[in-house]
């Protein structure tokens, strides 16, 4: 009686990755009203700023447009749903895109299309660039939302390329040749290479040798490249961000072929930590293309209200330097606190220069080397820990063990708490060993009244939807 | 030819087919008022923009709430502590106190009649986001959904493009008033069964776009007993809802199922904010099922489309003070009568009559006796000569679908007074002075002889010109500040 994308469950969304949102939604973290809460470190939000931006708005007060130079733009804001964008705003957000890639290349308005956020922009551009039952290569771990994103209503297969620890889960042509191949034995027909640069979950920037190997694999294969860069402005510490618009003009490709099929998606969500504005951006060099995104975007504009705003505030270029400068500093400080803290419990990450996350390393904790282990071990810390982290397995990848971890969702404080939970549960397991029940291992008070406070708070329908 | 071959085939057959429906003479006219649209007094000779929907005649209602109320914009002193969480705020469920002031709205728009579950509105990027993402739930590639026509020209790029369903246009006569019957639905229902298409459901705009009109209770309960017994979906598009002007009173298809014994699982309604209240460019698009499982569907992919929590924030403070809504919906009310008053009187001076309307931002002109001949193709002629003669952008009837050429909706809502007088004086001189030829043959001669000034050549089939709904008007303020 529906459709079958209404029927099935391509959306991705029972997977561990929202579960355990679910799960903390229940029973949130609260420094004053619920100490004993579940921390929300499973959302890679960037919260560390927002002093930056209400210090400019209380600056702006007319951001509105109700009296920008003595006429009011309001009737003309309401009644704008042109495709093409706000001119200032595109102005502005192409100007800001090469201020975060210091200025090494330039953008142009008309080759930006804009979306609702980068899940829309995502999705647009695969509506444009494959037929349902193509493929796109992603190489793991990914954002676990691209299942959705990308796939459910495009019809659209991914098929994985497979990274490993070995190398610190860098891109190989070797792993592309091999996820290439497996597409073809499955008959599918491959139509592009998609990644996210810097990285998520990884935390990392994509060398020049890996774009490098990405558009040449790109150009011998005849596809297209879609580099998802919405944590650009997240990067922190050396080596820096390469885009792959830089690294393919430093090859000198910029009129042949490939210069065509090399597309960006970008968004304000994680850079300006403004998600729920919902502005995100295609941005590419294929006339074809952002003919028909543009189109496209028609089904999720951007507001004309956010839009005005959000132009005025990246106007001000002191505020975008100040902000740039001061975020990175805010991140790399959180970083680096999340880090030691994790080294204290024994834990390791894999060394990040950008994001909002740690790629961490909890293979040691595991009781087998399996992704049964790992759900076990993420259950653990879920319900008695207290921690909703993301599993490795929820972004495909292929070695149990390592989990992602968002740092820079949440207070300084909340993040001295979660890190002291994580060094009391790292003592238990080394106490107990691994795979034991840790309920007998607990000592103090404290966590008696902690995990007794969870276990009631659990409902059977909770353990239910565990379950599934 | 090798290299354009080989470039269709590297982008998908979506992006390079013209299924998005912006190749349709529709929107040459948009065109021709982008290259030279009026001004009062910087462009007088310029065209008149009378092929776009909007409501432009509430701002200042809204303006003077907004200015009320700073707080319930997060860019103000008083508002500006919200910013956090309104902007980390992405929750696809959007915000409840949004979701309840809208509930309350749709409620009070429906005459107060009917409750709505706030827990069913489901946002989408706009009623153009709203409709696709109902179609992406009820059918599957392939699959077709029955629409009355005329109907609004963007149905064809909204429900079909991305979704790869078909359109089963219903016929409509004006000799009845363009009345659904159960006899056009049957056999629209039957022709498509016998091409094997599978029907999928119906889908229709109540008020009616382009016609005006409101659906009557006899209509509506035989469109629910219809969909019922052949167990498909109906899908009430009621965006124009809050611009009923006189009686009849909009009937929403909510209030109709309340008496109804019907299966509540085939019912969905898909509302916006764009043309009640005159915001397009805030996207601010709903759906609304009855049936679960599609709200949870239509839920999850409302995150290709989202609501601007910016936008929710400040709409959920709007529409729930409840003394202004009750004055905005009178007063906008009385304005559109009042203007659908002047035109049409205006009109009818000249001896040209329309299809009687209580509703919507426009009015179906029957322009019949005009017609060179009877058919499309003189429509077409004579819509051309209108563009580029009495300089009105007016939208012909075959970009609706509408079977019976001479038919154009023209629409008066979203242009000043002044402007009103100006257009209202075009028309009545190109009427007259075709009325005073004197023979038929001149006058059909007088418009081929016309140079016209606009192209029609498929050269522009991928031009990058904009021809989007609404563009900034060269005179927009907003162009202006940012020379």
């Amino acid at each position: 009686m529906l459709s079958t994308k209404a029927s099935c469950s391509s959306h991705g969304q029972d997977s561990s990755y929202f579960l355990g949102w679910q799960v903390y939604e229940k029973n949130p973290f609260d420094e004053v009203v619920n100490p004993t809460g579940i921390i929300q470190m499973g959302l890679a939000e960037n919260q560390l700023s927002f002093d930056l931006v209400e210090s400019w708005l209380r600056k702006n007060p007319d951001a509105m447009g109700l009296k920008k130079d003595g006429e009011s733009v309001f009737r003309e804001l309401a009644l704008f749903q042109d495709y093409h964008g706000l001119p200032a705003f595109k102005n502005e957000l192409v100007e800001y895109m090469a201020k975060i890639r210091g200025n090494k290349v330039k953008f142009e308005p008309k080759n930006l299309v804009l979306a609702a956020g980068a899940t829309s922009a995502n999705e647009t551009l695969i509506f444009c660039l494959a037929n349902p039952g193509d493929a796109l290569l992603l190489p793991t771990p990914y954002y676990p939302a691209f299942d959705r994103d990308l796939k459910w209503r495009t019809g659209v297969e991914i098929v994985p390329v497979h990274c490993s620890s070995s190398n610190g889960f860098r891109v190989t042509r070797l792993a592309l040749e091999e996820a290439y191949q497996r597409a073809q034995k499955l008959n599918l027909k491959v139509k592009g290479v998609l990644i996210t640069n810097p990285s998520n979950p990884l935390g990392t920037t994509m060398t020049r040798d890996e774009l490098n190997q990405l558009i040449t694999f790109a150009i011998a294969k005849n596809i297209h490249v879609i580099s998802d860069e919405v944590f650009s402005g997240t990067v922190f510490d050396f080596p820096g961000f390469i885009s792959i618009i830089e690294a393919a003009r430093d090859r000198n490709l910029e009129s042949t072929d490939v210069w065509s099929r090399i597309h960006i998606v970008y968004s304000l969500s994680k850079d300006l930590g403004l998600p729920g504005f919902r502005v995100g951006m295609i941005y590419s060099k294929n006339e074809t293309v952002i003919s028909a995104a543009t189109k496209m975007s028609s089904f999720g504009l951007v507001s004309s209200q956010t839009q005005y705003l959000l132009s005025n505030m990246l106007a001000n270029k002191k505020f975008t330097s100040k902000y740039m400068k001061e975020n990175q500093k805010r991140l790399k400080k959180r970083k680096e606190m999340l880090v030691s803290g994790l080294k204290k419990a024994g834990i390791e990450c894999l060394k990040g220069n950008a994001g909002l996350f740690c790629w961490v390393d909890m293979r040691h904790l595991l009781s087998s080397n399996t992704f049964e282990a790992e759900t076990e071990l993420w259950k653990k810390i879920l319900y008695e820990v207290g921690l909703n982290i993301s599993p490795g397995a929820s972004c495909h990848c292929t070695e149990p063990g390592w989990f992602r971890v968002c740092f820079a969702n949440m207070s300084h404080e909340t993040l001295q708490v979660a890190m002291q939970r994580i060094k009391d549960f790292a003592e238990r397991s080394s106490c107990s060993g691994i795979g034991k029940s840790y309920q007998q291992n607990m000592s103090s008070f404290r966590r008696k009244l902690l995990t007794s406070n969870w276990v009631r708070k659990l409902s059977s329908s909770d353990r239910d939807e565990q379950e599934r | 030819m090798e290299r354009t071959r080989k470039k269709g085939q590297l982008l998908s057959r979506m992006a390079t087919n013209d299924r998005h429906g912006e190749n349709s003479p529709y929107f040459d006219g948009w065109k021709a008022y982008d290259e030279n649209p009026f001004h009062p007094s910087q462009n007088p000779d310029g065209v008149i923009q009378m092929g776009l929907a909007e409501n432009q005649l509430c701002f200042d209602l809204i303006k003077k709430w907004i200015l009320e109320n700073p707080d319930a914009s997060i860019c103000t002193a008083e508002g500006v502590d919200k910013l956090k969480n309104i902007a980390i705020y992405q929750d696809y469920h959007g915000l409840k106190e949004f979701r309840e002031a809208v509930a309350k709205f749709m409620e009070r728009v429906g005459g107060n009649r009917v409750t709505f579950d706030p827990n069913r509105i489901v946002m989408g990027g706009g009623a153009t986001g709203a409709n696709e993402t109902v179609m992406f739930c009820l059918a599957d590639p392939g699959d077709a959904f029955l629409v009355p026509a005329p109907y609004y020209p963007a149905f064809a790029r909204d429900l079909r493009w991305r979704t790869g369903l078909e359109i089963v246009p219903v016929d409509c006569k004006s000799s009845n008033n363009f009345r659904i019957t159960r006899a056009a639905l049957e056999e629209a229902y039957e022709k498509a069964q016998s091409s094997n298409i599978n029907v999928k459901g119906v889908i229709l705009a109540n008020p009616s776009n382009p016609l005006g009109t409101v659906l009557d209770r006899e209509t509506m309960r035989s469109l629910v007993s219809f969909v019922n017994e052949k167990g498909i979906h109906l899908v009430c598009d009621e965006i124009y809802a809050a611009t009923v002007f006189s009686s009849p009173r909009f009937i929403s298809i909510a209030e109709i199922i309340q008496d109804m014994d019907c299966n509540r699982d085939l019912i969905h309604i898909v509302y916006s904010l764009s043309k009640d209240m005159g915001f397009p460019g805030f996207r601010v698009g709903i759906v609304y099922s009855f049936n679960d499982v599609v709200v949870n569907c239509a839920r999850k992919m409302s995150s290709f489309g989202l609501v601007s929590s910016q936008t929710q924030y400040l709409l959920a403070s709007m529409l729930s003070d409840e003394e202004f809504v009750g004055n905005f919906l009178r007063e906008s009310s009385k304005r559109l009568a009042r203007r659908h008053s002047v035109f049409t009187k205006g009109i009818e001076q000249v001896g040209i009559s329309c299809l009687k309307s209580n509703a919507g931002l426009f009015f179906w002109m029957n322009m019949r006796p005009l017609l060179k001949e009877q058919t499309a193709q003189g429509e077409l002629e004579l819509w051309r000569a209108i563009i580029s003669e009495v300089k009105l952008n007016v939208s012909p009837g075959s970009s609706f679908q509408c079977s019976e050429p001479g038919w154009f909706r023209v629409c008066f809502a979203n242009m000043d007074d002044e402007t009103v007088e100006v257009a209202l004086e075009r028309i009545r001189a190109f009427v007259l002075q075709g009325k005073e030829e004197d023979a038929p043959d001149q006058k059909s001669q007088r418009w081929h002889k016309k140079s016209l000034r606009l192209s029609f050549s498929s050269s522009r089939l991928y031009d990058e010109s904009p021809m989007s709904p609404r563009m900034l008007s060269p005179h927009s303020p907003l162009v202006r500040a940012r020379t």
